[in-house]
C-alpha cells in the first residue's frame, strides 16, 4: 500500500499487465455465455448448440490487450497533461480564444459557400478522370451531399438551437420536443394543401401555432421539475403522435399528407416550366437548385434562431432563463415571475421547433406520423447534452458529427467487402450513435463546449468554466 | 475505539506533507504541511478562501492531492478510493452539512453508523442525544426539514457516529445558537479527554477555535503562514490583529 | 396574548398573530411583532425556533397557518404578504431576502447576478423583449444604467475587481456579501437576510456590520435580520426580536435582549465577555483551570435551558416563574465576579453555584423523584432529596444535566452522597451512566467532598446573587 506513490515504469506496466489480466478475465466471465455459445439450427430443424471458443478468445484478448495499452499508456501519458495543464499561461488562453472565434466564423463562411464548394470539388473529380469540365454534373452530384450532408444537419442544428432554449438555457428537460416539429409540419401541410397558402405565409404561422402549443403544454406542467417533467413532456410529445395516427379525417393517419406545395423564392416556383426559376435564369433544368434553395432557407432560419438565441441571452429575459437553471427559489425572491419565464421559454423554443417543422413539410412534400417518433426527441435533445448545453458552437459541431456521421455510414459501401454482402451499415447507425456518446461523455461530461460565455461583463468576457454552472432541476 | 493510544510524538496519527491541491487549474494548497498527533486537537484558522476546506476534503481524497502525501496512522492514503478512507476511521462533518435530506434524523445516523453495522448505534446514538437533546425531539422527522442548525447539529452526531480515531470538524459552530456552540466544544474537548479522539478542527471563530484546541496552524492564500500552540496563537499580536479582534466588542 | 401591535406609521411590517402549522408540528405560535422604518431588526433565538419559517412566511416562500402581515411602503401603501406570491412581494411590497444556504446563481458572473436581480425594471424598459430585441435605444439606455446600478454596488461591497467571475469561484464571505448586494438591486424597503454572519470570521462579519449599517443610513433600507453571530445582532440592530418553540420570549433594544433572564436561558449562556474576561484573568494568574470556569458557566446555562423545556409542558409551566427571577441573580453575580478586583475564577464558580440550587428545587416538585429507586442503585441512595431540595449535582465538573438527572433518578441528590461513595458504588453508578472509568479520572468524589463542605459552610449566599 505504501509504494502506491513510485511511479517508475516498471510499477506502472506490472500495474497494468494485473489490471490486463482482470479485464481478461472480467470478459471470459461474461462472454462466456453470451459469446462462447451459440444455438442455431441444423438441418434437421433440430436446435444445436455451436461452440465459438475462438471468437471468445478474441474478446478475451481485445479487453485485456485494451485495459493494458489504457492503463500502461493512456493513463500516465493524460496525468502528464494534466500537471502540465496546471501551470496555465495568459497566452494560451488569449490564444485559445481567438482560435474559437476563427473557427466559428471560418465555419460561417463555409456554410455560406458550402453548395458552390460541393459543386467545385466535384467538378474537379471529374476533370481529373475524364479530362473535361463539366459543371452540369458536378451539379447533379452535388444533390446528394447539399440535401442529404448540408440540409439535413441544418435541420438538426436548428431543431438542437431550438431546444437548447428550453434545456440549455432555462434548464427544463423536454423529452418531446418533436412534437412542436409536427405541429409545424402539420400546420404548413394542412393549409397549404387545403387553403393553398404560400410557404412564406404560413412559415410565420407554423410557428406561432407550435408556440401556443407549447404554451399549452407549458401550463400544466409548469410546477413540475426534473424526472417528472422529462415523463409529461414525453408522453406529450407521444400523444401529438398518437392523434396525428389517428385523426385520420384531417391528418389522413398513417398515409400522411402528401403533395404538400413547393417552397418558392418569392413567388418565383422551383419548377420546370417556363416561369420557373430554371427558365428565367436561363439555366439548363434541374432539381438541385431548388435543393440549394433549401439549403440557403434552412441555413437562413439557423442563424435566425442563433441570432435570436444570442439576443435573448443579453435580455432580461434570457437572463432569467440561465438564472431559472442555476436557482429557480432565487429568482422568485428577487421578483421574477419563474412561470411567464418558464412559458416564454417553452413558447421560444416550440416556435423555432415550428419553423423547422413546416419547412421540413416544404422540403419533403409529405409528412406522416413516422417522422416524428421519439426517437427524433432523443437524437435532438443528444445532440444538445454532447454538444454542451446553452453552447451554439458546441451544439452545431455536435449536429455535424452526429447527424453527418450517420450519413456519412450509409456511404461506406466498401465494408460489406470487409463483412460480407449481407452487411447493411445503416442498420449500425444507431449502435455507432450511441457508442460516440458514451465516448464523448466520457471524455468530456459536460459536451463539446461546456464553457459558458456571460452575457455581460464589466472589464473584460471570461468564459465561465463548467464547473460552476448547473444543469438545472427541470 | 480503545486502540488510540497516543503513539509517540515522532508517528502523528495524520501527517499531510507538502501537498499541492487543485480545481482545475487553479491551485487552491500550495506545498501545505501539517500534522496531528493522537489524541490532539489541532485547529486550522484562516479567512475565507484561504483553502481550509479544501485541506479537509483532500484528506478524503476529494480533491486529490496532486503532489505531496496524506498518511494516516502510518499509511499513506493519498491515492486511496474516498469510501476507504473513511473505513480507516476518519469521520467528517462537512462543510454544507451534506445530510441526507430524504432520511430521518434516526436514519441519518445509522448512516453513520453504517461501519460497524449499527452494533454500537443504541449506544452511540444515546451519546449523540445527550450531545444534542435537540434531535432527539426531532428522530422521526426528515433531515431535510430541520432548520439549518438542527442540520449542523445531526452532521456533527452523524460524524460521531462512526466512532472515528480521527474527528474532522469542517466549522461545526456554523449557524448554530451561541449556547450550543459552547455545548459542542465542550463536547469535543469532552471526547478528546476521555476517548482520546483526535480531532482536526476548522473554525472560522477563530477565538474558541483556538481556546479548544491544543495546536494551531493559520492559513493564507493556501499556504500555512504560522503554527504554534493555541496559547502561542492567542497571544501573538498578527494572528489577533487578523482574526481574533475586529467583530467582538 | 392580546396584539401588542397597534396602527404604527413607524413600522415597515407589522407581523401579527402569526401561526405556521406543518401537520402536527407548530413552527409558528401566534407571533406579534414589528420591524420599524429605518431601523435594524434582529430575530434571534435557538436552532429550530422557527426564525426561518418567519422569514418564509414574510416573503411569501410559506403560505402562514394563520395571522396578517402588513408591509407598509414608504408611499404610504399597504400589501397584506401573506396573501401575495413570493415573486409578487419582492416585486411590489419590495421585501427582498437572502438565503441561510447562500443561493447565488454561480454559474452566472457576479455581474450577471446583479443584473438578474434588475429583471423586472429592464423587463418594462426592453417592452417586454420584443423592443429590445429590435434595438430600441431605451432598452440600451437601461441596460446601462443597470450595469452602473451592479457597478455601485460592486463597488460597496467591494468585488469591483471580480465581477467577470463567476459567482460560484468567490470566496464564502464573498458570496454573502454579492449575495445581500443581489437582493439591494431589487430596490427593496424591507431587507431579510437569513443569517448574513454565518461562516465569516471576526474581521469579516465587522465589515458586514458596516455594510449593513450603511445600507440603513444611506440606502434608508430597514433590515430584518436572523443572526447567531452577537457580535453582529448586539452591534448594530436597533430592536431584538427573541423567539423560543415559535413564541416570541423577549423584545426590545439590544441591552435589555441581553440581559432578559429568559433570553440568557434559552439562547445566550453567559456572555462571550465574561468568559474572555476570565480568561484573561485566568492568564494573568497564571490559573489554568480556566476551561473548568468555562465549562461550568455554560453548562450552567444548559441546564437552565433543560428546566425550561427539558421536561413536559406541565412542569415548565411550574418552572417557568421561578427560572424568570433566577438567571437574572446569577448573572450579575458572574460579572460581578471580575469587577471586584483580583479574585481567582474559582470563586465565580462558588458563587454561582447556590444561586443555582433553586433551579433543581423548581425541577424536583414539578417531577417528584422516581419513588421506587431503580436497580444498580448505589447503597447511599435515597429515596428522595433531603428536605425536599437537591444539591446541584452538574457543578462536579463531569456531570452534565442528563447525567445529573440519571443520578437523580438512581436516588443521588447530594453532593455528601457522591463524597460517600465507595469503589463499588463507583461501578454501579457507571453502570448506568455508561461511563468507563470517568468517575475516577475525574474526580467526582473528591470535588463532590469539596462542594459538600462548602454548602455546609455558607448556606445563605442566595442573597449576595441578587446584590446588584
Amino acid at each position: 500500500m505504501a509504494d502506491i506513490q513510485t511511479s517508475g515504469p516498471d510499477s506502472v506496466y506490472a500495474k497494468a499487465f494485473k489490471e490486463a489480466i482482470f479485464a481478461g478475465v472480467l470478459a471470459l466471465g461474461l462472454f462466456f455465455l453470451i459469446v462462447g455459445f451459440r444455438t442455431d439450427q441444423n438441418i434437421n430443424n433440430e436446435l444445436v448448440l455451436v461452440q465459438r471458443w475462438g471468437l471468445l478468445t478474441i474478446f478475451v484478448v481485445v479487453a485485456a490487450l485494451g485495459r493494458f495499452i489504457f492503463a500502461a499508456f493512456v493513463v500516465p501519458s493524460r496525468t502528464q497533461v494534466k500537471v502540465a495543464k496546471a501551470k496555465p499561461s495568459a497566452a494560451t488562453q488569449a490564444d485559445r480564444r481567438s482560435f474559437k472565434a476563427i473557427v466559428s466564423r471560418f465555419g460561417l463562411a463555409l456554410l455560406f459557400v458550402y453548395p458552390f464548394l460541393v459543386i467545385l470539388i466535384l467538378a474537379l473529380i471529374q476533370y481529373a478522370f475524364t479530362g473535361q469540365w463539366s459543371f452540369q454534373s458536378g451539379v447533379q452530384g452535388s444533390l446528394k451531399y447539399v440535401d442529404n450532408f448540408g440540409i439535413q444537419i441544418l435541420i438538426y442544428v436548428m431543431l438542437a438551437w431550438g431546444l437548447n432554449i428550453v434545456v440549455g438555457l432555462a434548464g427544463l428537460l423536454d423529452l418531446g420536443y418533436v412534437a412542436f416539429y409536427a405541429v409545424g409540419a402539420y400546420s404548413y401541410a394542412l393549409l397549404s394543401t387545403h387553403f393553398g397558402l404560400s410557404f412564406w405565409l404560413l412559415l410565420p404561422m407554423a410557428g406561432i401555432f407550435a408556440a401556443l402549443w407549447g404554451i399549452i403544454l407549458g401550463f400544466p406542467v409548469l410546477r413540475l421539475r426534473g424526472d417528472y417533467l422529462a415523463i409529461v413532456t414525453l408522453a406529450f410529445g407521444e400523444i401529438i403522435r398518437l392523434v396525428l395516427i389517428n385523426w385520420t379525417v384531417v391528418t389522413k393517419g398513417t398515409f400522411g399528407v402528401s403533395g404538400i406545395a413547393k417552397a418558392t423564392l418569392f413567388g418565383i416556383p422551383f419548377t420546370p416550366g417556363p416561369n420557373g426559376f430554371a427558365a428565367m435564369f436561363g439555366l439548363p433544368n434541374s432539381g438541385v437548385y431548388y435543393k440549394i434553395f433549401l439549403y440557403y432557407l434552412i441555413l437562413f432560419l439557423a442563424l435566425l434562431t442563433a441570432w435570436v438565441t444570442i439576443r435573448l441571452r443579453r435580455m432580461p429575459i434570457g437572463r432569467a432563463w440561465e438564472a431559472l437553471r442555476e436557482d429557480e427559489i432565487a429568482c422568485r425572491s428577487l421578483g421574477i415571475n419563474t412561470t411567464t419565464t418558464k412559458l416564454t421559454a417553452f413558447a421560444t423554443g416550440a416556435m423555432f421547433g415550428g419553423f423547422a417543422g413546416s419547412f421540413f413539410a416544404a422540403r419533403q412534400g409529405f409528412v406522416s406520423p413516422e417522422s416524428f417518433v421519439f426517437l427524433e426527441s432523443a437524437i435532438i435533445l443528444a445532440i444538445v447534452v454532447l454538444g454542451g448545453m446553452g453552447s451554439l458552437i458546441g451544439i452545431a459541431i455536435a449536429a455535424a458529427v452526429m447527424i453527418g456521421g450517420t450519413e456519412l455510414l450509409r456511404e461506406l459501401e466498401f465494408l460489406k467487402l470487409v463483412f460480407g454482402n449481407d452487411f447493411t451499415p445503416e442498420l449500425y447507425r444507431m449502435l455507432l450513435f450511441g457508442l460516440a456518446m458514451i465516448v464523448v461523455m466520457v471524455w468530456k461530461p459536460r459536451g463539446f463546449v461546456g464553457n459558458r460565455e456571460p452575457s455581460a461583463f464589466l472589464h473584460e468576457r471570461k468564459m465561465i468554466s463548467s464547473e460552476f454552472t448547473k444543469e438545472g432541476h427541470g | 475505539m480503545s486502540q488510540t493510544q497516543p503513539l509517540a510524538k515522532s508517528s502523528p496519527l495524520l501527517s499531510i506533507e507538502n501537498v499541492e491541491t487543485y480545481y482545475g487549474n487553479i491551485r487552491a494548497l500550495s506545498g501545505v504541511s501539517v500534522h496531528a498527533d493522537a489524541g490532539e486537537i489541532v485547529t486550522l484558522i484562516g479567512a475565507n478562501g484561504a483553502g481550509k476546506s479544501t485541506l479537509m476534503m483532500t484528506i478524503f481524497g476529494m480533491p486529490r492531492a496532486r503532489t505531496g502525501r496524506v498518511v494516516f496512522a502510518g499509511q499513506d492514503i493519498t491515492q486511496l478510493p474516498t469510501h476507504e478512507i473513511a473505513r480507516l476511521r476518519i469521520a467528517q462533518s462537512p462543510e454544507g452539512r451534506r445530510i441526507f435530506p430524504r432520511m430521518t434524523v434516526q436514519e441519518n445516523l445509522q448512516m453513520g453508523a453504517s461501519l460497524d453495522n449499527l452494533e454500537f448505534y443504541d449506544e452511540d446514538s444515546r451519546k449523540v442525544f445527550d450531545l444534542f437533546p435537540r434531535l432527539k425531539e426531532r428522530i422521526n422527522q426528515r433531515g431535510g426539514t430541520l432548520s439549518g442548525g438542527e442540520q449542523q447539529m445531526l452532521a456533527i452526531g452523524r460524524a460521531l457516529m462512526a466512532r472515528p480515531r480521527l474527528l474532522l470538524l469542517d466549522e461545526p459552530s456554523l449557524g448554530l445558537a451561541p449556547l450550543i456552540i459552547k455545548h459542542i466544544f465542550e463536547a469535543i474537548k469532552e471526547l478528546n479527554k476521555s476517548t482520546g479522539l483526535t480531532v482536526f478542527l476548522v473554525e472560522q471563530n477563530a477565538f474558541g477555535a483556538l481556546k479548544l484546541a491544543d495546536r494551531g496552524y493559520v492559513m493564507v492564500n493556501g499556504i500555512v503562514t504560522m503554527s504554534g500552540s493555541s496559547k502561542e496563537l492567542l497571544a501573538n499580536p498578527e494572528v489577533r490583529a487578523a482574526y481574533l479582534e475586529g467583530g467582538r466588542h | 396574548m392580546v396584539s401588542e401591535v397597534r396602527k404604527n406609521p413607524n413600522a415597515v411590517l407589522r407581523v401579527e398573530h402569526l401561526s405556521m402549522k406543518f401537520g402536527g408540528l407548530i413552527a409558528i405560535n401566534d407571533l406579534n411583532f414589528e420591524a420599524k422604518r429605518g431601523a435594524i431588526t434582529a430575530l434571534i433565538g435557538p436552532n429550530g425556533a422557527g426564525k426561518t419559517t418567519v422569514f418564509n412566511c414574510i416573503t411569501g416562500f410559506y403560505k402562514p397557518t394563520e395571522g396578517m402581515l402588513t408591509m407598509t411602503r414608504q408611499n404610504g401603501e399597504e400589501y397584506l404578504l401573506e396573501r401575495m406570491a413570493d415573486f409578487v412581494i419582492t416585486k411590489k411590497a419590495k421585501v427582498a431576502r437572502t438565503f441561510q444556504n447562500i443561493r447565488l446563481f454561480s454559474g452566472l458572473t457576479v455581474l450577471e447576478n446583479l443584473l438578474v436581480a434588475q429583471h423586472n425594471p429592464l423587463m418594462l424598459s426592453s417592452g417586454y423583449t420584443i423592443l429590445g430585441l429590435l434595438g430600441f435605444p431605451t432598452y440600451k439606455k437601461a441596460a446601462a444604467d443597470a450595469i452602473e446600478k451592479a457597478r455601485f454596488w460592486l463597488e460597496k461591497i467591494n468585488l469591483i475587481d471580480r465581477a467577470d467571475d463567476p459567482a460560484g469561484d468567490l470566496p464564502y464571505g464573498a458570496q454573502r456579501r454579492l449575495e445581500i448586494a443581489r437582493a439591494m438591486c431589487t430596490d427593496p424597503e424591507l431587507l431579510c437576510l437569513d443569517e448574513p454572519a454565518a461562516g465569516l470570521n471576526a474581521r469579516e462579519s465587522a465589515e458586514l456590520n458596516q455594510l449593513l449599517l450603511n445600507i440603513r443610513d444611506e440606502i434608508g433600507t430597514s433590515i430584518l435580520l436572523i443572526e447567531h453571530d452577537m457580535s453582529v445582532v448586539m452591534e448594530i440592530s436597533d430592536h431584538v426580536v427573541v423567539l423560543e418553540y415559535g413564541t416570541k420570549i423577549s423584545d426590545g433594544t439590544p441591552d435589555t435582549v441581553k440581559n432578559d433572564p429568559k433570553v440568557i436561558a434559552a439562547y445566550l449562556g453567559v456572555e462571550d465577555e465574561e468568559v474572555i474576561e476570565l480568561i484573561e484573568h485566568a492568564a494573568a494568574t497564571g490559573n489554568d483551570d480556566i476551561t473548568a470556569a468555562v465549562d461550568l458557566l455554560s453548562s450552567e446555562a444548559i441546564h437552565e435551558i433543560e428546566v425550561t423545556h427539558g421536561e413536559p409542558p406541565a412542569a415548565s409551566l411550574v418552572a417557568a416563574p421561578v427560572v424568570k427571577a433566577k438567571p437574572a441573580a446569577a448573572k450579575p453575580a458572574a460579572k460581578a465576579a471580575p469587577a471586584a478586583a483580583p479574585v481567582k475564577p474559582a470563586p465565580v464558580a462558588k458563587v454561582a453555584a447556590p444561586v443555582k440550587a433553586p433551579a433543581a428545587k423548581t425541577k424536583s416538585p414539578a417531577k417528584p423523584a422516581d419513588p421506587a429507586i431503580k436497580a444498580g442503585a448505589t447503597s447511599n441512595a435515597l429515596a428522595a432529596p433531603r428536605g425536599g431540595k437537591a444539591d446541584s449535582l452538574i457543578i462536579i465538573k463531569g456531570i452534565g444535566p442528563v447525567n445529573e438527572r440519571k443520578l437523580n433518578e438512581h436516588g443521588i441528590f447530594h453532593f455528601d452522597q457522591i463524597a460517600a461513595w465507595k469503589k463499588a458504588d463507583v461501578i454501579a453508578a457507571e453502570v448506568y451512566l455508561a461511563f468507563d472509568g470517568r468517575i475516577a479520572r475525574e474526580d467526582w468524589i473528591g470535588q463532590a467532598k469539596k462542594l459538600a463542605k462548602e454548602s455546609q459552610s455558607k448556606p445563605a449566599v442566595k442573597k449576595t446573587g441578587g446584590a446588584k
